[in-house]
């Protein structure tokens, strides 16, 4: 059975430690600014979400990319964008409905979340148990 | 590393933005926030300068462990000569915008002078600009923030701004973050708005690394873990900071009716527990809570008022969740007001946000009105026609706007409470000390926090020094001089690394000294820490005695020391804060007179006078 990612937002304080893990793992340091997963806030803080892929069925992004350069991992079912591919044209940040894939100017590619390989340093970063991997029904 | 070795020179007056090394000698002996701030003004100006003028500085500043994954990593301290007190000023913030400034490649801000017209100030990592802020001159924080989000169309810009109160000089105006956030205390806010400075918004894109990342977060786990099995820790997560009101009442040490009485018949309408009752409506104060940035403890509320409640039940803006009762707020609403009406002290402390006011000095400043109206002293023609009585919740948020407005009387409460009862004759019923009034916490039954109050270096403070478990256990002045020195001068170390005081419950100075050993590049211990802290606390001694303060500004006002308590625990205690202070003076290394001496100084690398 497959795992994927699931968000509560009613225990989500807003801390924003999911998107420095995130940035840690990926670009090692901290920087928010280039994490795969966000936390969005609304009226004041009275909710608050972190987002990032669904790795959803659909896979847009992997469609839309002309150089093959996006992939499936068949362990994890995450949808991986394979960095010696990548051209940065950006066509999957256009082709994802969700807005989860992004450019990042420092390197000329898209990011996108890859699950850390099925250990997604987000939900170990998580201090109130917002973010939880675990097993889904297809 | 952890430092980016970076701070941004701002000068208002030509409209120059100019990025310069760090003094790497200063950040090793000062650390960051508090202490390099601290550094940075006793260099850069004039300790008897106006705190209004445009020689004045204002330096927002970060640590070293700001922006990292130690756990509280959001806090930067705003450091300036404060108008309340004529002092140093050192007010420290939360939220989010201390960590986006340090992701966009700054450990500190100086701003200088000041700008012939409003301005706010625009940073993208090292696109820095001062934009033209005319529009937003006269509008509130929050619509503000609102503004500049729009204009920009930049959802992770982080804005810190000030209200028309830091606009029209309120004594006491603060510097809100990210809503409702705020550098707090000391006018901060009003000293960012003599240099016509509306706002800063920064996005940090940049990131922080540290010296050594795999030692680090072996460090950082040991450290969250502690600090989450801690007692104190779960109680600030599950009841916020308002858990002290019931603490206090009980003790007898909850300041009412402006420090007339230490026990107030009223807390259980205003504490945590009434926060999550629903009252009669069915209506819920409290939501949730919230976390600063990189915060595992979250003792931040987000609340909501009662649509029925006569403060917002014509005016639907105020219809939407916002930043709820801590501590502190619902003290100087609630008890020291004589208000037990919950929905009226969270809209008032909706408007110290969206005005940009330090609730605590704007509540002991009120609760000093309603004593001079009580005895006689000012009546309805000089209030607008407000009766205010203590108990009366309608005069809270009227004058809570006035003020936010500086309209009417709110111009005379927005001296502070030591100016205003000057201007009607009575001093003595400021409760204050160097002008900036008491926190929750009386020092008839807690004499060590009296001498902290008395010995602070931004005046009354309760976040300056820890005597609370030596105070809890005994209520005599006999001891209370040693923990007060030490507390100080570790509390000066952590205000200056980036993280929060609130972990200091849960971590000894070894624990920060590890985080710091592993995230910067130096041999960082217990020892070098607490040197750190105590040539922290003994520069800003030096700052105040430039500026002119003296031993008689370490005191505090008569009502505490000779009318003793009237009930509680310390029922029939004064504070003997002389005994102390003598001690006191005499742990630190200073004379008689407050002055630290030659060798003092010298044992701390500090200059003698200021060149």
């Amino acid at each position: 059975m497959i795992k994927a990612l699931q968000m509560i937002p009613e225990k989500c304080t807003s801390c924003l430690l999911c998107e420095m893990a995130c940035s840690l793992e990926n670009e090692g340091l901290f920087n928010p600014a280039k994490s795969r997963i966000k936390v969005f806030e609304f009226e004041h803080g009275k909710t608050s979400v972190p987002y990032t892929c669904t790795q959803c069925e659909e896979a847009w992004c992997l469609h839309a990319c002309p150089t093959n350069a996006i992939t499936i991992n068949t362990d994890t079912g995450a949808k991986e964008v394979n960095d010696d591919k990548c051209v940065g044209c950006k066509v999957c940040t256009m082709a994802c409905p969700y807005g989860t894939v992004n450019y990042n100017s420092a390197t000329g590619k898209v990011i996108k979340c890859d699950l850390c390989g099925g250990d997604p340093k987000c939900v170990e970063a998580c201090p109130t148990g917002a973010i939880v991997y675990q097993e889904v029904t297809q | 590393m952890t430092w980016q070795k970076q701070i941004l020179r701002v000068n208002l007056t030509s409209g120059t933005c100019t990025p310069e090394p760090l003094n790497m000698d200063w950040a090793y002996s000062y650390l960051g926030e508090r202490g390099l701030a601290t550094k940075y003004l006793w260099e850069g100006m004039d300790p008897t300068t106006d705190a209004m003028s445009p020689d004045n500085m204002l330096i927002f500043a970060t640590g070293p462990l700001t922006g990292t994954m130690a756990s509280t990593s959001g806090r930067f301290a705003v450091v300036t000569k404060g108008p309340l007190t004529n002092a140093i000023a050192c007010s420290n913030s939360g939220g989010k915008f201390g960590a986006s400034l340090k992701f966009a490649g700054y450990d500190m801000l100086i701003l200088e002078g000041r700008s012939p017209t409003p301005v706010y100030l625009h940073i993208v990592d090292d696109e820095v600009s001062l934009l033209p802020a005319d529009d937003l001159w006269g509008q509130t924080v929050w619509a503000t923030d609102a503004a500049i989000h729009e204009k920009h169309q930049d959802p992770q810009l982080k804005i810190a701004a000030i209200g028309v109160a830091g606009e029209q000089g309120v004594r006491y105006a603060c510097i809100v973050n990210d809503l409702h956030r705020a550098a707090g205390r000391s006018g901060v806010g009003a000293v960012m708005g003599s240099k016509n400075l509306k706002a800063i918004a920064v996005h940090g894109t940049r990131g922080v690394a540290v010296d050594d990342m795999p030692r680090f977060m072996s460090v950082v786990k040991r450290t969250w873990k502690k600090l989450e099995e801690d007692e104190g820790r779960k109680e600030l997560t599950e009841l916020g900071t308002n858990a002290m009101i019931d603490s206090m009442q009980a003790f007898g040490g909850l300041p009412t009716r402006n420090f007339q009485e230490v026990q107030f018949e009223g807390t259980d309408k205003i504490n945590p527990e009434a926060m999550e009752t629903p009252n009669a409506n069915g209506h819920t104060n409290l939501i949730s809570n919230k976390a600063c940035f990189g915060c595992t403890i979250a003792c931040g509320r987000v609340a909501h008022i009662d649509k029925t409640h006569f403060t917002i039940v014509n005016r639907k803006e105020y219809w939407h969740a916002s930043g709820g009762l801590e501590y502190e707020t619902a003290y100087a609403f609630g008890p020291v007001c004589g208000i037990d009406d919950i929905d009226a002290l969270t809209f008032a402390g909706y408007l110290m946000n969206e005005h940009g006011m330090d609730p605590i000095s704007f509540g002991v400043t009120l609760a000093a009105a309603m004593e001079l109206f009580e005895r006689g002293i000012i009546t309805e023609k000089d209030t607008d026609g407000v009766s205010l009585k203590f108990g009366n919740a309608e005069a809270l948020t009227i004058m809570a706007e006035k003020t936010g407005k500086f309209e009417g009387f709110g111009q005379l409460l927005a001296l502070g409470s030591k100016r205003l009862c000057e201007k009607f004759g009575h001093p003595e019923l400021s409760m204050a000390v160097k002008g900036q009034e008491f926190a929750g916490y009386d020092s008839r039954a807690l004499p060590g926090m009296g001498l902290g109050y008395a010995t602070s270096n931004r005046g009354a403070c309760h976040l300056k020094h820890d005597v609370f478990a030596e105070d809890m256990e005994d209520q005599s002045a006999a001891g209370k001089a040693e923990p007060c020195k030490t507390s100080q001068d570790a509390i000066a170390t952590i205000d200056s690394t980036g993280l929060c005081l609130f972990t200091s419950g849960a971590w000894d100075m070894a624990d920060y000294a590890e985080q710091l050993d592993a995230a910067c590049k130096g041999s960082w211990t217990r020892t070098t820490l607490e040197e750190v802290g105590e040539r922290i606390w003994n520069l800003e001694r030096q700052f105040n005695l430039a500026a002119g303060l003296t031993r008689a500004d370490d005191t505090l006002p008569p009502r505490l020391l000779n009318d003793p308590a009237p009930s509680g625990t310390a029922k029939g205690r004064v504070c003997e804060l002389d005994t102390m202070l003598s001690e006191y003076y005499g742990l630190r290394g200073w004379d008689n007179q407050g002055v630290p001496t030659p060798e003092t100084l010298s044992r701390l690398n500090l200059s003698q006078k200021h060149s």
